[in-house]
């Protein structure tokens, strides 16, 4: 097999300008998507026989849930990657990826909360998902400052990946938390014994929000990552066309 | 106009959604805005870096 690609990718002035090139492309059809769904949950999709129009806060905090486990597990898997291949360019994806991981996990939270509200009665209990992903918070925020307490980059990088790693144990313990115990929370409300639980007019804002919010953490990441990589390379020469500085005027 | 009402009245749910939908996109504009300082950041520190190795040569 032939193993140039992810020699390239372990390339960081590569990963600089391919993460450079791509924001606008996933960026741009995100936003397109994200507006999309929010005029077509907020107006067009029908009210919920049992919440109303309640219910339409399921476009925002399925995918903000959603964005805290796909984070996480790509942080989990660029941390194994740093640490087996000790590939820098991995470790710097993975500390993109976290504080992004981190603010979508509080807004699933918070969103959940103002759902459960009107819906449950209550605004928090110690529900099993509820509390597993109040867990995953913490695991990001653990991972971030565990990062930002070492110093030395390497250090800080191989000591937070077995964090990350570890971590993703808590992704199936999140998704299948309402399966495996009588859970407060609804069970998973797209498919129900492999059919669609709901109508078309209803889960398609659901996969158009999905599939915006999955494209802004990639143009989120890739900006993050150019800025990590940038950073991390102190000595490099292709810094110098990367940022464009014209030292010959600063030289004479 | 009645039909706007509707809209913004959500069902009686109007507080609710709205701010569920409000705190979602302002932790996207954060998001945005604080990846976009970083990287903006990161390029100027670069830029002093060089420009330091360039006055010691």
């Amino acid at each position: 097999m032939d193993w140039t690609w992810f020699h390239r990718l372990a390339s960081p002035p590569y990963i600089y300008g391919l993460a450079r090139r791509l924001v606008p492309w996933f960026a741009w059809p995100s936003a397109l998507l994200i507006v999309a769904a929010s005029v077509w949950g907020l107006g067009i999709a029908p009210a919920d026989y049992q919440q109303g129009d309640g219910f339409r806060i399921i476009y925002v905090h399925a995918p903000t849930a959603w964005l805290s486990l796909l984070v996480y597990v790509t942080m989990g898997v660029a941390a194994g990657v740093g640490l087996i291949w000790r590939m820098k360019v991995a470790h710097a994806l993975a500390a993109s990826a976290a504080p992004i991981g981190a603010s979508f996990t509080l807004c699933a939270l918070i969103t959940g909360s103002i759902w459960g509200g009107p819906m449950w009665g209550t605004y928090w209990e110690w529900d099993p998902r509820i509390t597993f992903e109040l867990l995953q918070l913490f695991l990001y925020l653990g991972y971030m400052a565990l990062r930002a307490s070492i110093d030395d980059t390497q250090r800080a990088d191989r000591t937070s990946a077995v964090l990350a790693v570890v971590g993703v144990v808590n992704v199936p313990i999140v998704h299948f938390s309402v399966i495996w115990w009588n859970s407060l929370h609804q069970a998973p409300s797209v498919m129900k014994l492999g059919q669609w639980a709901m109508p078309v007019s209803m889960y398609g804002p659901m996969f158009v929000m999905l599939g915006g919010f999955t494209l802004l953490f990639l143009a989120l990441t890739l900006t993050r990552l150019q800025a990590e990589v940038l950073a991390r390379e102190r000595a490099a020469s292709w810094i110098r066309d990367a940022v464009g500085t014209n030292l010959k005027a600063v030289n004479t | 106009m009645k039909d706007l009402k509707d809209f913004f009245d959500m069902g009686g749910y109007a507080v609710f959604v709205w701010s569920a939908y409000g705190l979602t996109f302002l932790v996207i504009g954060l998001n945005i805005y604080w990846a976009r300082r970083l990287l903006a950041r990161s390029r100027e520190d670069a830029k002093k870096r060089l420009i330091m190795r360039g006055g010691e040569q």
